[in-house]
């Protein structure tokens, strides 16, 4: 199994993130000062793919991202001990407001070259969306650049089977899902949650991964996302009211009954 | 249209907290990933499964509780058990490995010390195997005390180090040994038995050690003096682990008062022994053994203190930021609403001031950390030099090594040469005993001021918060890290050990002299950038040497000789003011790396970041100014007696006829003169005549310059203040996760 995740990197959501207007267009306030981590989505992408990996012996992992340099490599701190990968970087801006076509192209243009990748046995990975803006049409157009049909986006499970085949779980509307069966490779998931919990850090495997990560990110591709034609004419935060009280030993059927009252007077 | 709130944006003003990026360039491990990932994976643990057990109340008793015990498990899987073993023994990082150490204490304590020291116990007790152990014990301790390899079922072992004894024995004063190890059985040809007795008092990781490493004195003539044996749990005897100790400190690690009685082979002494005249004689002594061990453990102590005030910056802006939100009066958008508490000057000092002595703390304690890192392989070859030169024992090494001082001194004033084959073992002698003489200051040294100053500092932290401070439920665990800090000063030596300590490396000649070097070295630091406050640590600097060498060469009013072992009240004063600067000293250079790399390193703009950092060096040297001119002032001044107006001779004053005389010599006199006797003895309503300077003249000169050199530091300190009412911060905080 040959499975390439594609992952941007995104601030930590516990910081303020506040849109600001910049020469370059819109951004996010002091962005490139605050802590950054691997997108949540494409994080549970990776670990559904060590995991996957794991299973079958000759898997190689690959994951492909786009984002400053030297915020990468912040996050490679931590990254590399969650789970075995080889890094492809490419050096550029990675914020909400790039425009996912180009994002696309070139995410697309890093996989072709990959060097040993055999595209036959392609698993294509990422997150069904993202938690920048959220677009969630990136993944969807790679795919499509490297003419991959078979598509699943929100993707909660993937049963292997013996012949090669596998079975997907999507999520669909309702709180329901949708299995599916799919013949082989190559296909693309778009995760959503997944089933894995975020693996402990080990920094054994971290060390061992930093071989091959530090020179990927030495000669990280770096690109230049144009952005012709695009403009925005507002922009801003999705409105939250965060109202807090703290009680102590609270039953949680109260705690459900308190929401619901909450919800229907709303 | 995005909205820019401050459509101004100073580019030159602090945005966020600082990050890891800057915290890597401060304390330069910026090219050190393995460093870095470290950090990540203590991290992960630290405000993970350790925030989770302090906010769910595991620090409400002192029984080491499943719960507690279930950290042990942690610090094996992510790596921090095993970044104190070399390759070998199943370690993963490569090289000395203080540093790394210290980034472990300073994360866990970030969150809570308890956790930190329950952690690095583990390190402090393999400490006497690592450094002095025999190859044997080394390989077969280092390796039971790694953690399980992916697949492998074993527990790792743990040990806990036992020196401290009940009263009236080991504490401060370690060697008071009650401790004893008597010859239980030594038959003809074969390893001779020990029998250990001993008791400890407050002895960390207790709770579930498989080892001990113990202090003991001889108990039999045929044992000469004291040494360090390795105690198992299982060995003959008895092993009672103790009650536990009802502490109120570092509840996140187990702590009692162990009794052993074993029987023991001889193998177990640490370091090994050879038998002289029918005798064991240990090859190394239990004081020789803790020299080596504490010289590096205590920094990571000195460490934990310093991370508490780091991490109470957050949520005490965050305290004076909320402060007023949800009052019915106060309307969102408000000057109160959005500022709160950070309207009021006050508030805000207080914080830069937490900030600034937190910032000088980690400085020093990483500094002295990388110290060791540089002075283990240069030990390592001394070590092999000496024994090569078949010099023995530590008096005819410290000769040995004495007679390198000379090119050593000298070394400082030129550029490093080249080492050529013929000089590269002198060059390395020259650069060890350099090396040793600054990490011999730096340890205690951190230990003592950032623990001891630390401690206070936090009582100021949570002030800030009112009387949230002073809850369970104050965030970031504050008012834990307070007492905990108590503890900081205490185990591993106490202030006055460190003290102790300081005195006599502080006046070791090639320490002065680098000193000497590093007062150049601030004065052309100032030159650059004079907002770094750079001048007053130098001219602080200054006053210091002259105090000390004043008082090493003057008597009090009595004619005692002031510079004196006995006279603690004058050479650990001047120790305690020595701190202040080696921290604010450490804090300017780190400042200055950081402005050079975040130079070079383009797309991060962090020059606000780094003017930011330059205030708060500033303001500390003030701080540290103002303590060293008031600790070197009382002790210059102190010690003499001041003139009184029934001086048989008069000194220091003037008789009213005497002057009336003098008058037709120099007229107007005595308008001038005010400390007169008039002829009924009446005189001005004071102690006595004012003392003079006399031959401290050039103390006044230099505590005058130096007091006028606080110049500009308090505007650093208000521009800092602007910075904090404005920086942005985290809407939540990071941990429990
Ligand atoms: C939670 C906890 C964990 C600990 N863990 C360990 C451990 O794992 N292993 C271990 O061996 N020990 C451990 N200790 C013991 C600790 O190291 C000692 O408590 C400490 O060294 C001080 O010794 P003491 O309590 O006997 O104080 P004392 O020796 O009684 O000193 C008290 C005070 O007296 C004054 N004083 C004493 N001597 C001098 C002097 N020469 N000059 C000037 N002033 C002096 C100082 O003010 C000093 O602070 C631990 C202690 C605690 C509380």
């Amino acid at each position: 199994m040959h499975i390439v995740v594609c992952g941007g990197i995104v601030p930590d959501p516990l910081q303020t993130l506040e849109p600001v207007a910049t020469a370059a267009g819109p951004g996010l306030k002091n962005e490139l000062l605050l802590p950054a981590i691997l997108d949540p989505w494409a994080g549970c992408a990776l670990h559904e793919a060590a995991h996957l990996a794991k299973q079958c012996e000759g898997s190689r992992v690959w994951l492909v991202s786009l984002g400053p340099k030297a915020k990468l490599q912040q996050v490679m701190m931590s990254l590399a001990q969650k789970a075995p990968f080889e890094l492809v970087a490419l050096d550029g801006p990675a914020h909400g407001f790039t425009d996912a076509h180009e994002t696309a192209a070139l995410l697309a243009e890093a996989i072709v070259s990959i060097q040993g990748l055999d595209r036959g046995r392609l698993l294509l990975f990422g997150g069904w969306e993202s938690a920048s803006r959220g677009q969630g049409v990136t993944l969807q157009m790679v795919g499509e650049r490297l003419g991959i049909a078979d598509q699943f986006q929100g993707v909660d499970r993937i049963t292997l089977r013996d012949d090669g085949s596998f079975e997907v779980m999507e999520r669909v509307e309702g709180g329901r899902h949708l299995v599916s069966w799919c013949t082989g490779p190559p296909a693309l998931l778009g995760w959503a949650t997944g089933e894995r919990a975020e693996p402990r850090n080990d920094p054994q495997m971290g060390m061992k991964n930093m071989r091959t990560i530090m020179p990927a990110l030495q000669k990280a591709t770096p690109v230049s996302l144009a952005a012709e034609g695009l403009s925005y004419h507002d922009v801003r935060l999705p409105l939250q009211q965060r109202q807090t009280r703290i009680v102590k030993d609270m039953p949680p059927a109260e705690i459900a009954l308190e929401i619901f009252d909450w919800i229907a007077n709303d | 249209m995005a909205t820019a709130i401050d459509s101004r944006v100073q580019e030159d003003v602090l945005r966020t907290l600082p990050g890891d990026a800057v915290r890597q360039m401060q304390w330069r491990f910026a090219d050190r990933y393995d460093l870095q990932m470290l950090v990540q994976a203590v991290r992960e643990v630290a405000r993970g499964p350790v925030a989770r057990l302090v906010a769910g109340g595991a620090r409400q008793t002192h029984e080491w509780t499943p719960a507690k015990n279930a950290l042990l498990e942690e610090f094996d899987s992510s790596g921090i058990t095993a970044a104190f073993l070399d390759a070998e023994s199943g370690g993963y990082l490569a090289g000395p490995k203080n540093l790394a150490l210290a980034l472990i204490a300073f994360e866990l304590a970030w969150v809570d010390a308890g956790a930190a020291t329950a952690s690095l116990a583990g390190c402090l007790a393999l400490s006497p195997i690592h450094e002095r152990g025999t190859a044997e014990q080394r390989a077969h301790y280092m390796s039971l005390c790694a953690p399980a390899s992916p697949g492998e079922v074993r527990k790792p072992w743990r040990g806990a180090f036992c020196l401290t004894e009940p009263l009236p024995y080991a504490g401060v004063d370690t060697g008071m040994l009650g401790g004893k190890v008597s010859i239980a059985e030594w038959k003809d040809g074969e390893e001779p038995v020990l029998q250990v007795e001993k008791r400890g008092r407050f002895i960390t990781n207790m709770g579930f050690a498989n080892f001990v490493t113990a202090a003991v004195d001889s108990g039999d003539p045929r044992i000469a003096g004291s040494c360090m044996v390795i105690l198992e749990d299982g060995d003959p005897g008895m092993f009672d682990r103790g009650s536990v100790t009802r502490k109120l400190v570092h509840q996140l690690s187990s702590t009692s008062d162990p009794i052993f009685s074993l029987c023991v082979p001889a193998s177990r002494i640490v370091g090994g022994y050879t038998v002289k005249d029918g005798r064991i004689v240990p090859n190394f002594n239990h004081s020789d053994i803790i020299e080596a061990v504490f010289a590096r453990t205590r920094v990571t102590v000195a460490l934990m203190t310093s991370a508490k005030l780091l991490s109470a910056v957050e949520p005490i802006i965050r305290y004076q930021r909320n402060r007023f939100r949800g009052a019915e009066q106060i309307k969102a958008g408000s000057v109160r609403y959005e500022q709160g508490l950070q309207q009021r000057e006050d508030a805000l000092h207080r914080v830069v001031d937490l900030w600034a002595m937190g910032e000088a703390g980690a400085a020093l304690g990483f500094a002295a950390a990388r110290a060791f890192d540089e002075l283990d392989p240069l030990e390592k070859e001394k070590d092999r030099l000496q024994t090569e030169a078949g010099v023995r024992g530590a008096r005819a090494e410290a000769k040995w090594l004495k007679g390198v001082w000379p090119a050593a001194a000298e070394s400082l004033h030129r550029p490093a040469a080249v080492a050529t084959a013929n000089n590269r073992d002198k060059d390395v002698l020259v650069r060890y005993v350099l090396a040793d003489s600054v990490a011999g200051v730096l340890c205690p040294a951190a230990k003592l001021w950032n623990t001891g100053t630390g401690a206070n500092a936090m009582r100021e932290a949570l002030s800030l918060m009112g009387g949230y401070g002073i809850t369970e439920d104050c965030p970031g665990f504050l008012t834990y890290k307070w007492m905990d800090a108590q503890l900081e000063a205490t185990y591993e030596g106490p202030e006055s050990v460190q003290r102790r300590n300081l005195i006599v490396t502080m006046t070791n000649d090639l320490f002065l002299a680098q000193f000497g070097v590093w007062m150049v070295e601030m004065r052309r630091i100032a030159a650059r950038r004079p907002s770094t406050g750079a001048c007053i640590v130098a001219s602080a600097m200054k006053l210091w040497m002259w105090a000390l060498h004043h008082l090493q060469n003057s008597s009090d009013a009595d004619g005692t000789k002031l510079y004196h072992s006995a006279r603690q009240g004058v050479t650990f004063r001047l120790a305690d003011a020595l701190c202040w600067l080696l921290a604010s000293r450490q804090q300017i250079l780190d400042t200055m790396e950081l402005e050079e790399k975040a130079a070079a390193n383009a797309g991060e703009d962090l020059q606000g970041t780094v003017s930011f950092m330059a205030d708060l060096c500033h303001v500390q040297a003030a701080r540290a100014a103002g303590e060293v001119g008031r600790i070197c002032a009382e002790l210059v001044y102190g010690y003499n007696r001041h003139p009184v107006w029934d001086d048989p001779e008069h000194k220091g004053c003037f008789l009213g006829e005497e002057l009336e005389a003098w008058e037709a010599y120099a007229p107007g006199i005595t308008a001038y003169a005010l400390d007169v006797i008039q002829a009924d003895g009446s005189h001005p309503e004071k102690a006595g005549p004012c003392a003079q300077c006399g031959e401290n003249s050039a103390f006044q000169q230099l505590r005058n310059r130096l007091d006028l050199c606080l110049t500009g530091s308090q505007l650093a300190k208000d521009r800092a203040a602007r910075a904090l009412a404005t920086v942005m911060i985290p809407e939540a905080p990071d941990y429990p996760r």
